[in-house]
Parts: C-alpha cells; sequence; structure tokens
C-alpha cells in the first residue's frame, strides 16, 4: 500500500516536472541574415522609432557614457546585479541575426532567440500588451536606424539558484501577466488609448505597481508606488500622498514639461521617462495617459489654487522664530529658501517643498536623494537646475533640514532619520 | 568636457564632471566676478543665474548644467547698469564688496518672481545671502528701490 503511495507521488512529481519541462523550453528560432536597412518602410522605421522612446528601450539598454543599445547598463536588483543586453543590429554580440519572429518572442514572452529564458528586469509582461504592428515597427526602426555595436554583455551577478535560467518559466507561470490587453468598453476611447499606451510600451506599473517578495507585480495594487532603483516610484492612485489631488490636467502638465505647478519635479528615474521617453508621443497620447491617470488617481476637479491646503502651506513658509535653536530651520533659511520660498503664491520654478509628495511619504527616500545630488538641467524644468549637497551637508545636517520640512510639511518626524540619510547616501547609485 | 551658455555665449572647458561650476567659471573660464565663500552653498556669494534662476555655483557639479544658460554678474547688464546696479552704488551697498555678486544676482532673481516684494519676502529670499559687512538694511532698501525703476521701466515701455 505504502509502496503505491510513494509510486503514485513520484509518478505524479516525474509528470509535473514533463509538463514544467514542456512549458518551459522553448526551441531556437533559426538566425538569420541581417534584414537589408531599407527594406522597412519609413512609416513604419518613424512609428517604431517613436515607441522605442516612449518605451525607454535606450534608458535601461546604455551604458554610462557608452554606445546607445549597445546594453550593459547595471541593474542593482534585489536578486543581484543584472547587466542590460546589447539590442544593436550587431549580428553576434546584438540582435542583427534576430529574425521579426524571434524578437517579438522575445517582446511577448521574454524568451531569446536561442530559446533561454531573459531574466524579468526586462518588462516583458508589459511589452505583450502592445500589438504586433507595434513591436514589429520597433523591430523595424532597430535593424535600420540604430547602428550596429560589437560589445559583450557582461555577466549578471545572480547567484545560484536565480541564475537558473530555466526556472524563469516557472517566475513567468506565476507571476507574469500573459494576457493580451483588451479594450474597456465602458471607457473613452481616449482612456483606452491611455492605458494601452500605460500598461504596454510605457511599462508604468514596472516601476509604480508594488512587487512581492519575488518581484513578481501585485496586480491587485496597481500603480499603488513602490521602491524603484534607489528611489519610491509615487502612488498613481487616490492613495497619492500628495497634499493636491492630482488632476487630468496636472499629469499632462508633468508628463509633458517635467513639472506639475502644483506638485513638483521629474527627478531620479522619472526624469528620462519624461525627457528621453515620453516627449517622443504626440500631445494625443499624453494627452490619452493623462486621461487614464486622472481617472486611477480619482478624476479630481477640486480647484488646487483654492484649496485650503494649499493657503496653509503657503502661510506656513513664514514664520521661524526658531532659527537660533533649530538647526534644521537655520539651515533650511541659509541653503534651500532662496529658492523654495514662494512669497503669497505659487511660482513655478520656486517648488513648494511642503505640496511635493518627498516630504509626505512615509519613506524619506526621494527628500534626501535630492538633497544629496541635486536635479541637473536635463531633469525636472529643462536648464533648470538644483545644486548638490552631498560633498557639503553631513548625515546630522541633511537630516536636520529633512525633519524641518517634514515638521514644515504636517508630518510625523520619520523615525531614525540620521541612520536612514546614511544609508541612503551610501547606496548604489542608479546613473539616469 | 562640459558644454554650456555662459553669459550668452557657448563655451567648452575641458574638465572632470564633477567639478564645481563655480571653479569652471572662474579658473577655466576666467570670470572671476562670482566669489567662493563657504563652499558648501550656505552663503550666496558664488550665486549665479542657471535658467533664469538663482543658483549655487560653488556645490553645482558642472556636469549638471549640460547645455544650460548661465548668467554671472558680468553678463547681468551689458553696461553694468540693471536697475540693482544702479541702487547698489546708489545707496553704497557694497562696503568690502565682496559678497555683492551674490547679493544682486540672488536679487535679480528674486524681483523676476516677486517684482514688489515686501520686506518679509525679501528677508525670506535673501537670508541665505550672508554679508560680514552687515549691510542688510542697505540691500534691502536697493531692493525696494530697484523694484521701483523696474516697475516704473515697466510703465514707460507700455507708453511707448
Amino acid at each position: 500500500m505504502r509502496k503505491r503511495i510513494i509510486y503514485s507521488i513520484c509518478g505524479v512529481v516525474v509528470a509535473g516536472l514533463v509538463l514544467f519541462g514542456i512549458y518551459a523550453w522553448h526551441p531556437e528560432i533559426a538566425p538569420v541574415t541581417p534584414p537589408a536597412k531599407d527594406q522597412f518602410p519609413a512609416a513604419t522605421v518613424a512609428h517604431g522609432k517613436v515607441l522605442a522612446a516612449a518605451g525607454y528601450c535606450s534608458t535601461c539598454h546604455t551604458a554610462p557614457g557608452g554606445q546607445e543599445y549597445a546594453g550593459n547598463y547595471q541593474m542593482n536588483t534585489d536578486f543581484g546585479t543584472i547587466y542590460s543586453s546589447n539590442i544593436t543590429p550587431d549580428p553576434e554580440t546584438g540582435i542583427g541575426n534576430w529574425s521579426e519572429a524571434a524578437f517579438i518572442r522575445a517582446m511577448r514572452t521574454g524568451v531569446s532567440r536561442d530559446g533561454h529564458h531573459l531574466l524579468p528586469a526586462f518588462p516583458f509582461e508589459h511589452f505583450n500588451k502592445m500589438t504586433d504592428d507595434d513591436i514589429k515597427a520597433i523591430y523595424a526602426y532597430i535593424m535600420s536606424s540604430v547602428p550596429a555595436v560589437k560589445q559583450q554583455k557582461q555577466a549578471n551577478g545572480i547567484p545560484f539558484p536565480l541564475n537558473i535560467r530555466f526556472l524563469q518559466a516557472g517566475w513567468k507561470m506565476l507571476f507574469a501577466d500573459t494576457s493580451a490587453f483588451e479594450k474597456q468598453s465602458d471607457k473613452s476611447d481616449e482612456w483606452n488609448r491611455g492605458a494601452y499606451l500605460a500598461e504596454g510600451i510605457a511599462h508604468c506599473g514596472a516601476c509604480h505597481t508594488p512587487r512581492n517578495a519575488l518581484g513578481g507585480e501585485k496586480y491587485s495594487h496597481m500603480y499603488e508606488g513602490a521602491a524603484i532603483d534607489g528611489w519610491i516610484a509615487p502612488s498613481l492612485t487616490a492613495s497619492s500622498k500628495s497634499p493636491l489631488p492630482w488632476r487630468q490636467q496636472d499629469f499632462y502638465e508633468y508628463l509633458r514639461t517635467g513639472n506639475s505647478l502644483f506638485h513638483g519635479s521629474a527627478a531620479g528615474p522619472m526624469a528620462p521617462v519624461v525627457h528621453h521617453g515620453l516627449a517622443a508621443l504626440s500631445d494625443d497620447d499624453i494627452k490619452a495617459l493623462s486621461v487614464y491617470f486622472g481617472d486611477l488617481a480619482g478624476n479630481n476637479n477640486e480647484d488646487p489654487a483654492t484649496s485650503p491646503k494649499l493657503q496653509a502651506a503657503i502661510a506656513a513658509q513664514h514664520p521661524m522664530p526658531d532659527a537660533r535653536i533649530n538647526q534644521g530651520a537655520r539651515l533650511y533659511a541659509t541653503a534651500c529658501a532662496s529658492c523654495h520660498f514662494s512669497g503669497s503664491k505659487l511660482r513655478k520654478g520656486r517648488p513648494l517643498l511642503a505640496l511635493g509628495s518627498a516630504t509626505h511619504l512615509n519613506d524619506p527616500t526621494n527628500l534626501v536623494n535630492v538633497m544629496l545630488d541635486g536635479v541637473r538641467s536635463d531633469q525636472g524644468i529643462p536648464g533648470v537646475v538644483m545644486p548638490a549637497f552631498r560633498d557639503a551637508l553631513s548625515d546630522d545636517e541633511i537630516a536636520a533640514i529633512a525633519e524641518y520640512l517634514r515638521h514644515s510639511a504636517g508630518e510625523q518626524p520619520w523615525p531614525n532619520l540620521q541612520q536612514k540619510v546614511g544609508e541612503i547616501r551610501h547606496q548604489p547609485r542608479f546613473e539616469h | 568636457m562640459a558644454k554650456f551658455i555662459l553669459n550668452g555665449k557657448p563655451v567648452v572647458a575641458d574638465v572632470d564632471a564633477d567639478t564645481p561650476l563655480l571653479w569652471v567659471i572662474r579658473d577655466e573660464l576666467d570670470m572671476t566676478g562670482t566669489k567662493f565663500g563657504c563652499g558648501i552653498g550656505t552663503c550666496g556669494a558664488c550665486t549665479v543665474h542657471v535658467g533664469g534662476r538663482a543658483t549655487r555655483s560653488c556645490i553645482t557639479p558642472v556636469s549638471a548644467v549640460e547645455g544650460a544658460n548661465i548668467t554671472t554678474i558680468e553678463g547681468l547688464s551689458a553696461n553694468g547698469d540693471h536697475p540693482l546696479q544702479k541702487a547698489w552704488q546708489k545707496h553704497q551697498v557694497p562696503q568690502c564688496g565682496y559678497c555683492q555678486s551674490g547679493q544682486i544676482m540672488q536679487a535679480a532673481a528674486l524681483l523676476k518672481d516677486i517684482p514688489e516684494p515686501s520686506d518679509a519676502e525679501i528677508d525670506a529670499v535673501m537670508g541665505g545671502n550672508l554679508c560680514r559687512c552687515m549691510t542688510y538694511v542697505r540691500i534691502r532698501e536697493a531692493i525696494h528701490e530697484a523694484a521701483d525703476a523696474l516697475k516704473q521701466g515697466a510703465k514707460d515701455d507700455q507708453a511707448v
């Protein structure tokens, strides 16, 4: 009897392994001679160029100072260091000998031309939402217009057993949304266009949706905010910590210009999203994204200019009676107020810090990151910078300013702030 | 190689990416009107305009201003006759003079954003520009006077 049970269990396990093997195994797709550059219609190539920008392909597939799309951009994940692949049309080290079918399979299922599973740092589960035509256009753009660069990919620092690529099939089975994009009939065409862009090419959820312990997106908490690349991607839903709610026009202003008057600037990993990515999209597409996110945030219509919270934030700028004993207030007055004091009304380029999400998030990371490394001219409002206090102020001093700002914003103190500033200062830096 | 626009002219400097903008302006490009004060962005002596906004250049890495428009005290006006510069002379604001280019650049940015500032608003924005000669009262007077002159100038422009 017992033998029979053991045999049955073994049988089920073996059958399971065989089935998993069948599920996980993907054949190689035969290499092809690199397609001729002039074989793609110009309109398709132009369309692909826009989409490649809107997917920030080059942001993750280009090393700092390196050649575009040649890979080796370093990503420090919770599971180890990953270097991105060379996706230039070089036949040896890039994707030059990939057929269109191989490219589509990789974009949809995260499987390389030779059949091995790609790591989910590559957001294939988002790109799978795209139409065949859109994916083909990106292929046409890369193959015809991206210069081929011979550059071997650096070896990843992913430890055993996570480096067994076969197991990625299990991750995909458990965590990846493999369904196609479906239009929601009760929403407008504009909303659906926004959803298609956000969930597909722009893969907004890859950063803004929290992930489980194994790195799968928690689809039940879509866009509710997550830690990513040493920053916090804030919630885009009604759970946002912003004192003034995000309206459709706020999303539009932010995504089109890199700054929202009532909220703040696109810094850190969000800066290239706006300025090197979405900048390529048409105004209609940015409007569509704004309609989609405006809806997810709760379709707020209240005019922030008349909000009591805004008036309170403006009024709270002035009284600074304790500068002699409060180090944070004193440092703020000398190092920050010259730019951040906005007078009796909000002014573009004079961000009122009590309104930004950075002072309201449960985690001080974003605020401290900006204080340490500033904002470059190609981030936030183009051409305008914030200096970097990394080598100027100590952890104590940064923490004192952050604590003062947190208090001014009407929030409870962040716990262990000083220690946290030290940790943020020394965390691996991402080049954006 | 750093590239940006300085007082309207494209400039190039062969420096490391993390070199402070102030060093590049003074040592590489020989614009010495901008001064080094505290070196930690808390005294304002090194204030220049980046994209029209007052910015502490001693702690701004030159890599951060790639392609940006930078104005120093040398570029604020063609003949040193910006209303602030005139008011500065009239009220004899500079004593030792070390902080004044930073003060004027900060004040110019202030008047662009807040054309008719109250005393409290001047204090809030200018509070980070330190003056060891303690000429703060004169600084405030000169800013008010320049604000009036700018307002008058705007009116005259409209009349024309």
